[in-house]
């Protein structure tokens, strides 16, 4: 005659094998909020079917353990990061329903930030947020919410503004930002507000079913141990002191217009894998004969410096691609950081018949300085018998190093002359080149689109190695 | 017999019921009362259906922090 | 096999994809940027997950609520971020989730400077979070194993149920030298215990909460046992031209390719120096210095730090030979000539 009409959503567990004690009951004390916002949710999950694609985000506070109770995929987080636990499992199963339910101390205070850049980066989730005042868990400390005035163990003469500033409104500060979707902030102090609480949090979970972004319901709930209040009172306690602080309403509704959008689901096979990153199936085998070089021009350790813009990471980097592809063992060490912008930069190559110790040049036998600073550094601490290339264009004086081979070159004179003073690296690469033999005209022409990216100028850096090398065959009046 | 039935029943589970007395405020036709005899295993007065009067709104159980503790019946349509 | 002439830090993405890594959340930091550059350049072509997270501290945990999905992932950073998420490497330790940290290490304490160090060993070797655990820390010293031991990590990650570091200085990160990547993608299977957002799994809870004493402990225990097989199992030794050493000199990163020099020059001079570089900094190839410090008339170990792995290889020793230690901080790289003089005094 009777017919069920609410019961306990199907989306609890029957009873809880995971606490410990009473497994019939929730730990949440007598009148709590949470066990009504775990009631709506379970409920919400219950009706849109969506229990077996959630997975549930639980935070720490007195929510710590809401994956005793949920029939979900359940993540326990850390304190405050549980909207950055979400974000990774979401990202990974897009197709699920991932709720972030979060206390006002995590969201707030600690988790302030991954809140905001959940928020901001309109993450695909359903945020439920229990704004209560108070840390319960912890036993009635002061909470980034809790009221002026409101006495807590940690504000015991009650907030001051002037130590602890003022409350915290999440709903306002969430809503300023652009990407979210939904953002409401509702009450359980009343019939009316629970009807509207049940409401958004469906609503929530439907804009994460449609793909909508990020929706964030605030909920001001009662913690009547915390507020040292009965459970009938702190509904007044909400709506007395709360509501006035916090008005009740929706500060945002894209929901309609917001697009639906998920990630697109594409496989890729894995030869595509390999030349998406770059990794061509196909090896360039060394050439079958290295050119000859001469004895002191073998298993070089160069030293490249000049002022950064110059080229000099780059010419490095070239000359350890050509003697790669000639089949040597090379390295490349860049210095690093600030002074790449702007200030002097230098990099050490080896380029070796055998496997390469230590990458770092200390006693190179080739230097190559651009400008001034750099010879005076460099060239000291040259071999002896080495090759010291220098860039006359930029550099008046001599070297000091008389045990040391010079190969001077304007090196920036004949870049400009050719259009364009950045080449200055490559007329030096093409001398060093011609001068070593080192490596071959032919393999410098064709490794040159490995560090040379932009296509268009690939025929004038050619150009430019050439011309380096016929500066040193003596063929290039300048 | 021409007894009106009442358009809902309550029942409230005892043991899950930790005497908060949400639902005793939130029923809008106060038919839910604490029980002055039994004490439930958690040690409260558990809250308990006076019998009769209840309207099936539901009030009490969305007003009810334990998942279990209330479930609301209402009157077959076929027996109004 | 395809042969690149690539920086170590790239060297660490292209190897993440091939071993299956299926997100990356980081944050960028000097020297390890170019991760979180070519990450963001390559996972999203793939198919794969990038986000440049707001912290350290929420980019770890991605990786924490990724890893919780039961499929690869990854993050990276230096010694100021890498303090920073010690709080979820804590938790993915503890809830035993499997997960790759690049810590490409950079001068310090505080903001220090960008410079190469080793000063993060005790941060990342002896746990650095709280609690009892341990992590796996695979210490590349070149380009290649840049790729092959990021590659591994994620293995021993899964293997272990273990998050996993890759830890090498900022001169390997930024180092580039020929790479032989492999061809072979993988893909592994997500494992069961992972949270798919469905009904297959829905039970299962991705958690580090013990409460009852008992339970922790026994959890504890659990996690205690597994570190005992990874020591058994796992350790990773590399020696250069200890059969008839008379003297050893132990580094790892760039330390000891320097040092791979060094033995080269002393061995010129006729001192007899080997080279024992540890490849896994934990498990910690304790046995071998053993061994070799029955051979050996005196241990050298070289550090850019003020000396944290030599507290685990006097360990080792147990006082029976004398070990010296040379450090060098602030981003002062010693040169080859230099270590000789520092062997020279043995």
């Amino acid at each position: 005659m009777y017919e069920k009409h609410l019961e306990k959503p199907a989306s609890f567990y029957p009873e809880y094998p995971r606490k410990s004690g009473n497994q019939a009951v929730t730990h949440y004390c007598p009148g709590c909020g949470h066990g009504i916002a775990h009631k709506y949710i379970a409920e919400a999950l219950d009706d849109l079917k969506l229990t077996e694609r959630t997975i549930l985000i639980s935070p720490v506070g007195c929510s710590v353990f809401a994956y005793y109770y949920f029939d979900v995929g359940n993540i326990q987080a850390a304190h405050g990061r549980a909207p950055a636990v979400a974000t990774g499992i979401k990202r990974i199963n897009p197709h699920s329903i991932v709720i972030s339910y979060q206390g006002d101390g995590d969201l707030a205070a600690i988790g302030g930030d991954e809140i905001i850049h959940a928020a901001n980066r309109g993450e695909r989730l359903s945020v439920f947020f229990i704004n209560n005042a108070i840390y319960g868990m912890t036993g009635g400390q002061m909470a980034p919410t809790t009221l002026v005035g409101q006495q807590t163990t940690t504000s015991p003469r009650g907030r001051n503004i002037h130590n602890e500033g003022y409350p915290i409104r999440m709903c306002e500060l969430i809503s300023a930002l652009e990407a979210p979707v939904y953002v409401e902030r509702v009450s359980l102090h009343s019939p009316g507000g629970r009807a509207k609480a049940r409401k958004a949090i469906r609503k929530a979970l439907e804009n994460q079913v449609q793909g909508k972004g990020f929706s964030f319901v605030e909920i001001l709930a009662q913690c009547p141990t915390g507020w040292k209040v009965s459970a009938p009172d702190s509904l007044k306690w909400i709506e007395e002191k709360m509501l006035p602080y916090y008005p009740v309403q929706v500060f945002r509704d894209k929901s309609a217009e917001a697009e639906s959008w998920a990630p697109p689901d594409v496989t890729y096979s894995d030869a595509d894998v390999l030349q998406l990153i770059e990794l061509p199936l196909e090896d360039d085998a060394a050439p079958a004969a290295r050119p000859k070089v001469a004895e002191q021009y073998r298993n070089p350790r160069i030293k490249i410096a000049g002022f950064g813009g110059q080229g000099v990471l780059l010419l490095g980097v070239a000359m350890a691609q050509l003697g790669m592809m000639e089949g040597y063992n090379v390295s490349w060490l860049p210095s690093y950081g600030p002074e790449m912008r702007g200030g002097t930069a230098h990099c050490h190559v080896n380029i070796s018949d055998t496997p390469i110790g230590s990458p770092l040049v200390s006693a190179s036998t080739v230097c190559v300085a651009f400008n001034k600073p750099s010879l005076e550094k460099f060239e000291k601490e040259m071999a002896s018998d080495g090759l010291l290339i220098y860039n006359t264009s930029m550099i008046d004086i001599e070297p000091t190093r008389k045990d040391v081979e010079w190969l001077p070159i304007p090196a920036s004179e004949i870049a400009s002359q050719m259009g364009n003073i950045r080449f200055a690296n490559m007329v030096v690469l093409g001398a060093y080149i011609q001068k070593t033999g080192l490596v071959s005209m032919e393999t410098a022409i064709k490794g040159l689109p490995t560090f040379i990216k932009a296509k268009k100028l690939i025929g004038e850096n050619i150009k430019a190695l050439e011309t380096g090398a016929a500066f040193v065959r003596g063929e290039l009046k300048i | 017999m021409t007894d009106k039935l009442d358009r809902g029943r309550l029942e409230i589970s005892a043991d899950e019921c930790k005497g908060c007395g949400l639902c005793i405020v939130a029923c809008p036709v106060q038919v839910i009362e604490f029980s002055k005899t039994v004490i439930n295993k958690q040690g409260y007065h558990p809250a308990q259906y006076k019998g009769s009067g209840c309207t099936g709104c539901g009030t009490c159980f969305y007003a009810c922090p334990e998942p279990g503790a209330v479930t609301v019946y209402r009157l077959a349509k076929q027996a109004q | 096999m395809p042969r690149e002439l690539i920086k170590g830090n790239e060297a660490v993405v292209k190897g993440a994809i091939l071993a299956g890594c299926q997100a990356y959340f980081g944050y960028p930091i000097t020297p390890a940027s170019e991760i979180a550059e070519a990450a963001a350049k390559y996972f999203p072509l793939v198919g794969r997950t990038f986000i440049q997270a707001e912290s350290e501290i929420a980019s770890i945990q991605m990786v924490y609520g990724a890893a919780g999905g039961g499929v690869r992932v990854m993050t990276a950073s230096s010694g100021p971020g890498i303090s920073l998420k010690q709080e979820g490497i804590s938790y993915c330790a503890g809830a035993e989730l499997p997960c790759v940290i690049a810590d490409i290490m950079r001068g310090g304490p505080g903001l220090g400077n960008i410079a190469p160090e080793q000063s993060d060993y005790h941060q990342v070797v002896k746990g650095g979070g709280h609690g009892n655990y341990r992590c796996i820390v695979l210490a590349p010293n070149s380009a290649q194993e840049m790729c092959d031991l990021t590659i591994k990590a994620f293995d021993l990650a899964d293997q272990y149920r273990t998050p996993v570091y890759v830890v090498t200085d900022g001169y390997i990160g930024q180092m580039m030298e020929q790479v032989n990547f492999p061809t072979a993608v993988q893909h592994p299977k997500r494992h069961d215990w992972g949270v798919h957002g469905d009904d297959a799994t829905r039970k299962n809870l991705i958690n580090s909460i013990y409460l009852d004493p008992e339970e922790l402990e026994e959890h504890n225990r659990k996690l205690q046992k597994k570190y005992v097989e990874i020591e058994k199992k796992e350790v990773l030794v590399d020696e250069y031209r200890t059969q008839d050493a008379e003297l050893l000199v132990v580094g790892y990163g760039i330390i000891s390719r320097i040092l791979r020099t060094t033995v080269d020059l002393a061995r010129e001079q006729g001192v007899k120096v080997g080279l024992l570089r540890p490849v896994t900094l934990w498990p910690f190839p304790a046995m071998r210095i053993q061994e070799l410090c029955e051979r050996v008339r005196a241990i050298q170990v070289v550090e850019l730090s003020n000396g944290q792995m030599v507290e685990d290889v006097r360990l080792a020793v147990e006082g029976r030979k004398p070990v010296k230690f040379y450090g060098r901080m602030g981003g002062s790289v010693p040169s080859a000539q230099e270590l000789l003089g520092v062997i020279r005094k043995l």
